[in-house]
């Protein structure tokens, strides 16, 4: 009987402790809406099992994003060069870091992030693991050229930035990790998948006869041989996520992906961006050397140079390319504009 | 009192004779695949891709970028695993373990690519994921293998090849593809397995090139997904690439 006592007695006192904790740090789990054809097609989102998305900290990532207190000198934040309008990319072909200096690349779209399987994100796979990827921009001399420690005491002296902290990860204590952790929150939430042909494979939607024409180029090895690396109907995320050369240039002035991994036969190697909103994300390749989606399609259709790492997707170098007529140029360009996006851009869950 | 404890003891003992004759009759030993390649009997691996380090029969010098295969139904006595996707460039897949093989004497035989039955379009989360997928122009389903390189041409130039094994499909009338299965059975014979056991399976990459068909990488190099032909010749040289390599008994 004694011992009964003594059970309650401690019954009481982690009941009282674990009411208390609860009360600072209850975040709500956020129910990542994943589109119908991804779930159906592909294997799951990558969610980190230290970093699941919470509706706290979502907010807190996408609020940050827009902050520029995350640069040196506060005056650019994420969004300035990963715009909504623009699929979160930036029109410039390179864009201006917070000390007034022309970054080297173009700045990538942001969509579907969650489905990088392999996590190697930017253009020459720098970093691995969306948190990672945050801080990049963070501290890099020509982006926001922020150092770490000033941008985590600025936040933690922040009149409200603490408390949002503690409600998105229970610790008012901001710390880098934690930064890239809301950050990469919010990022894994930006999602297109909406554009008029996932809803023809929805069956919502009709193709026009060019369209489908479009493709059919596009899905055919004799033709454009675009599926290989861009992905197809039941890969609708129109990119592999991985990294090749298609044969911009003889030499290479950015060596890449060969840059990261020291390995000459990775030279000239770079991420597949998705084919998702292309209209939003002019210009193209890693330094937006084409202003237009014709340009794009003429560099595969007669403009392939040749190197040493040239991906053997690229069949037909020496003859500049597949060689697709007006006709075919036209079709594959039509079929590209499917992949539109309008509602992603207007979504105002994003806007902040 | 003292007849629940009674009970209780003789129903320990049943119980526990049970399991001991269970054990005797369906003593299992868990087995490891590792799937390795070669070039006529020097191994491959990724640290040898991008080079010009291999001749085929036919005398081409290539080099090999990307070299990744389906094999399916891979079955030790009564046990199946679904499919295996090796991607020799990633490092990914080659090795894989089942457990619950029964001790004795095994069969061991397994299908490179898919069958028709299996062969289903879109069906396979994974293989979306990495784009292993066949256009449905071309009949649908999966690669059975994707291995792309590089080859010297007639005049010593760098050449692409993808030699892209599919299911045989005849598109010449779009209404009305034809389709052939060219995916096969491989089989390695019977394993005596009295312990937890690793299997090597080897593929000699050479041998794509080289039996019974002499391959011509100057005459059959890229878009050869929809070359009906050229895919019964990769069915046909497909035969011999395989063979069981080293059996190591822990």
């Amino acid at each position: 009987m004694k011992n009964i006592g003594i059970y309650l007695l401690i019954f009481f006192f982690l009941m009282r402790c674990s009411s208390k904790e609860e009360e600072v740090y209850t975040p709500v789990p956020y129910a990542l809406e994943i589109p119908e054809l991804f779930a159906d097609k592909l294997i799951a989102p990558i969610i980190p099992s230290d970093n699941p998305l919470t509706e706290e900290g979502v907010a807190l990532g996408k609020k940050l994003f827009s902050d520029k207190i995350l640069s040196g000198n506060q005056t650019q934040s994420c969004a300035d060069c990963h715009k909504v309008k623009e699929a979160f990319s930036d029109s410039a072909a390179f864009s201006l870091g917070a000390q007034g200096i022309l970054g080297k690349r173009n700045s990538m779209p942001l969509f579907n992030l969650a489905w990088n399987f392999d996590e190697r994100f930017a253009w020459d796979g720098k970093e691995f693991g969306l948190e990672n990827q945050v801080i990049e921009p963070i501290v890099n001399p020509l982006e926001m050229h922020g150092d770490l420690k000033e941008i985590v005491k600025k936040l933690n002296e922040h009149n409200n930035y603490p408390a949002l902290f503690q409600s998105a990860f229970g610790s008012s204590k901001i710390s880098p990790d934690l930064v890239a952790k809301a950050v990469a929150q919010f990022m894994r939430t930006i999602i297109s998948a909406n554009s008029k042909f996932d809803n023809f494979l929805l069956g919502k939607s009709t193709l026009t006869v060019e369209e489908e024409n479009g493709f059919n180029i596009f899905m055919s090895e004799e033709k454009g041989d675009c599926f290989h690396c861009h992905g197809s109907t039941n890969n609708p995320l129109w990119t592999d996520n991985k990294f090749h050369n298609n044969g911009l240039d003889e030499r290479f002035i950015d060596l890449g992906l060969g840059a990261i991994t020291g390995d000459p036969s990775d030279n000239g190697k770079f991420k597949t961006p998705s084919l998702r909103n292309l209209i939003f994300t002019a210009p193209y390749m890693h330094d937006g050397r084409f202003s237009t989606l014709e340009e794009v399609i003429n560099h595969y259709s007669e403009g392939l140079q040749f190197s040493e790492t040239i991906d053997p997707l690229m069949k037909s170098v020496h003859q500049g390319g597949v060689d697709l007529n007006e006709e075919e140029k036209a079709a594959l360009k039509a079929f590209l504009l499917t992949l539109t996006d309008e509602e992603f851009i207007e979504n105002p869950a994003f806007e902040n | 009192m003292k007849k629940i404890r009674y009970i209780f003891f003789i129903s320990c003992f049943l119980l526990t004779a049970c399991s001991e004759d269970n054990d005797r009759f369906l003593e299992t030993v868990d087995v490891t695949f590792r799937f390795t390649q070669n070039w006529k009997g020097i191994p491959i691996t990724a640290s040898d891709f991008n080079e010009f380090k291999f001749t085929n029969q036919n005398g081409d010098l290539i080099g090999i970028e990307r070299l990744r295969y389906l094999v399916s139904n891979i079955t030790i006595g009564s046990v199946v695993k679904d499919y295996q996707l090796i991607d020799v460039g990633e490092g990914t897949g080659l090795e894989f373990f089942v457990d619950g093989v029964t001790k004795g004497l095994k069969t061991l035989n397994f299908t490179f690519g898919f069958t028709n039955e299996d062969n289903l379009e879109g069906s396979y989360q994974d293989l979306n994921s990495v784009s292993f997928n066949v256009p449905e122009l071309l009949g649908g389903g999966y690669h059975f293998m994707q291995f792309d390189g590089k080859y010297k041409d007639h005049n010593n130039q760098d050449a692409n090849f993808n030699y892209h094994v599919i299911r045989a499909a005849d598109n010449t009338d779009p209404t009305n593809v034809i389709l052939e299965d060219t995916s096969f059975e491989v089989d390695l014979g019977e394993l005596e397995l009295n312990s937890s056991t690793v299997i090597e399976i080897k593929m000699d990459v050479s041998e794509w090139f080289k039996n019974p068909n002499t391959w011509s990488l100057q005459q059959f190099n890229t878009r050869l997904m929809p070359n009906f032909g050229a895919q019964k010749l990769m069915e046909a040289n497909g035969q011999s690439v395989f063979s069981l390599g080293e059996i190591k008994f822990n």
